[in-house]
């Protein structure tokens, strides 16, 4: 085939794609407040029960980072900037992207699993034979409840991040304690904070839109759940390491 | 009362559907039969607008229904093939869903109690999820749920598929008592003449897309038509004969 058609045909498609999947988040944002119920159900699984893995994920990050920094800094006696890289460090770069990507693991998975398994099980069907629109019952509330706790979670990931940079340094690293803390503090700027913060709200509606979108368009029994479980962990891992490129070009 | 006028559904080259015709009327039971893949489903999910279909109407009491669906579907229930009951809700809740917007949660609870005990299912199954229930206790749950809120129109779709002859009795049994009792007008798709004979007013037989025979479920036995004998009696047809789709 003509490689100038073949080059159309996929634009066409990425460009009808982009459209169904935008009017899809847009639908499913306007459907706030409708099932409060719901949300805060969605709140328990997408943030509290992400706790966990995002706090140990953060942890470990930090006190990685903390080794890393000192090790490499000692070749030109820089040492002694551990507790302020690995503050910035989280705050900005690891804290949002790896806790995204734990979300990502574990929501955009679960997501896609249960609501293609509703959809192959006729029973989102039966919902809209209950008068019950299922973007607000099912879609609105898991988008909102991670645009609204990722960031929370990034928020205390950037918290246990920086414990795990203190303790390795404190414990490790012959760093004083009270010095590690202040040090952390002084060079870190609110900027570094708010950007995380936003970037964690960006990829929380990555992941839960990959979810609801995999899981409603889901079709083809059992095989078709596993693709869109597959897809959906794919696609919102993928779109946050490319959000998060597009999102440090443009705050920094 | 429900009027389906010359709906017509392709997937791909594939025509499910061809021009079907039927009427229904007030408190009618009508059950649709025909082969597997015959589009009994797709005519349902098409009357519902679960499938967009590619030409026709459907009508409900005179005019389209496509404008008045959110009326039509505050009366409506409907019984799924394999009960299609939310995992994540206890069974009262999935009996109780609409209701629950409408009234405080210890009336839903009592009506689901109330409607699980005329299907047959104890009030210690109103705790259970769907998953901790039997292939027969989940079609009875979703039975209650259908009837719930007393509605004007409930479809049944294949509601004995996997159950033993004394469960699927049992059901048609209920589906019958439903229809007399509330005066509700039905549409039921099946393949399983006991489920016919149980169950309808009137027969339509769809065949290759369109509706082939219609009439009386007594009038059914001395049809002429060759299909619908053999489809009564069971007998076997050359597989080139039976129904596309």
């Amino acid at each position: 085939m003509n490689p100038a058609r073949l080059t159309g045909r996929a634009v066409i498609g990425l460009t009808r794609l982009t459209g169904r999947v935008t009017i899809f988040a847009l639908r499913g944002l306007a459907g706030i407040g409708q099932h409060p119920a719901e949300l805060a159900r969605q709140v328990m699984q997408i943030g509290w029960l992400s706790l966990p893995v995002v706090g140990l994920t953060a942890l470990f990050t930090g006190a990685a980072l903390a080794l890393q920094i000192h090790s490499g800094g000692e070749r030109f006696q820089a040492g002694d900037v551990v507790p302020a890289i690995v503050a910035i460090g989280m705050a900005r770069e690891l804290g949002p992207v790896l806790g995204g990507l734990m979300v990502a693991a574990r929501v955009a998975s679960a997501i896609a699993a249960e609501l293609g398994t509703m959809r192959v099980t006729e029973q989102i069907d039966a919902l809209v034979t209950l008068s019950t629109d299922p973007m607000g019952w099912l879609v609105s509330p898991r988008l909102w409840a991670a645009l609204l706790c990722v960031p929370v979670l990034v928020g205390v990931g950037d918290v246990i991040g920086i414990m795990g940079g203190w303790l390795i340094g404190v414990n490790a690293l012959g760093f004083n304690s009270a010095i590690y803390l202040s040090n952390s503090w002084a060079y870190l700027e609110s900027w570094d904070v708010v950007s995380g913060l936003l970037k964690g709200a960006v990829f929380g509606l990555i992941v839960a839109l990959s979810g609801c979108w995999f899981g409603m368009t889901a079709a083809g029994g059992a095989a078709g759940v596993g693709r869109a479980t597959t897809n959906a962990v794919v696609a919102a891992s993928v779109g946050i390491l490319a959000a998060n490129f597009a999102l440090t070009g443009l705050f920094f | 009362m429900l009027a389906v006028r010359g709906i017509c559904k392709a997937y791909g080259a594939k025509r499910v559907l061809d021009g079907v015709e039927l009427d229904l009327a007030q408190g009618e039971s009508l059950v649709v039969i025909g082969g597997s893949g015959t589009g009994k489903s797709v005519l349902l999910r098409c009357i519902l607008g679960l499938e967009t279909p590619d030409a026709g109407a459907v009508l409900w009491q005179g005019q389209p229904l496509a404008g008045r669906r959110a009326a039509f579907m505050e009366g409506f229930g409907m019984l799924f093939q394999n009960a299609a009951l939310f995992d994540s809700l206890p069974v009262w809740r999935n009996v109780a869903f609409r209701l629950l917007r409408t009234m405080p949660k210890a009336r839903a609870r009592a009506i689901a109690i109330e409607k699980l005990a005329r299907v047959g299912l104890g009030p210690e199954v109103a705790d259970l999820y769907p998953a901790e229930l039997s292939g027969g206790m989940r079609k009875r749950a979703g039975l209650a749920r259908a009837i719930a809120a007393d509605p004007k129109v409930i479809f049944f779709d294949e509601p004995t598929t996997g159950l033993d002859p004394i469960r699927a009795a049992a059901i048609n049994a209920l589906i019958r008592g439903i229809v007399d009792e509330t005066g509700a007008t039905a549409i039921t798709i099946t393949h399983d003449m006991s489920s016919v004979r149980a169950i309808a007013d009137r027969v339509a037989l769809l065949d290759r897309g369109r509706v082939r025979w219609q009439g009386g479920v007594a009038e059914m036995d001395a049809a002429e038509d060759d299909y619908l004998r053999d489809f009564v009696a069971g007998r076997a047809r050359p597989m080139a004969r039976g129904p596309q789709a």
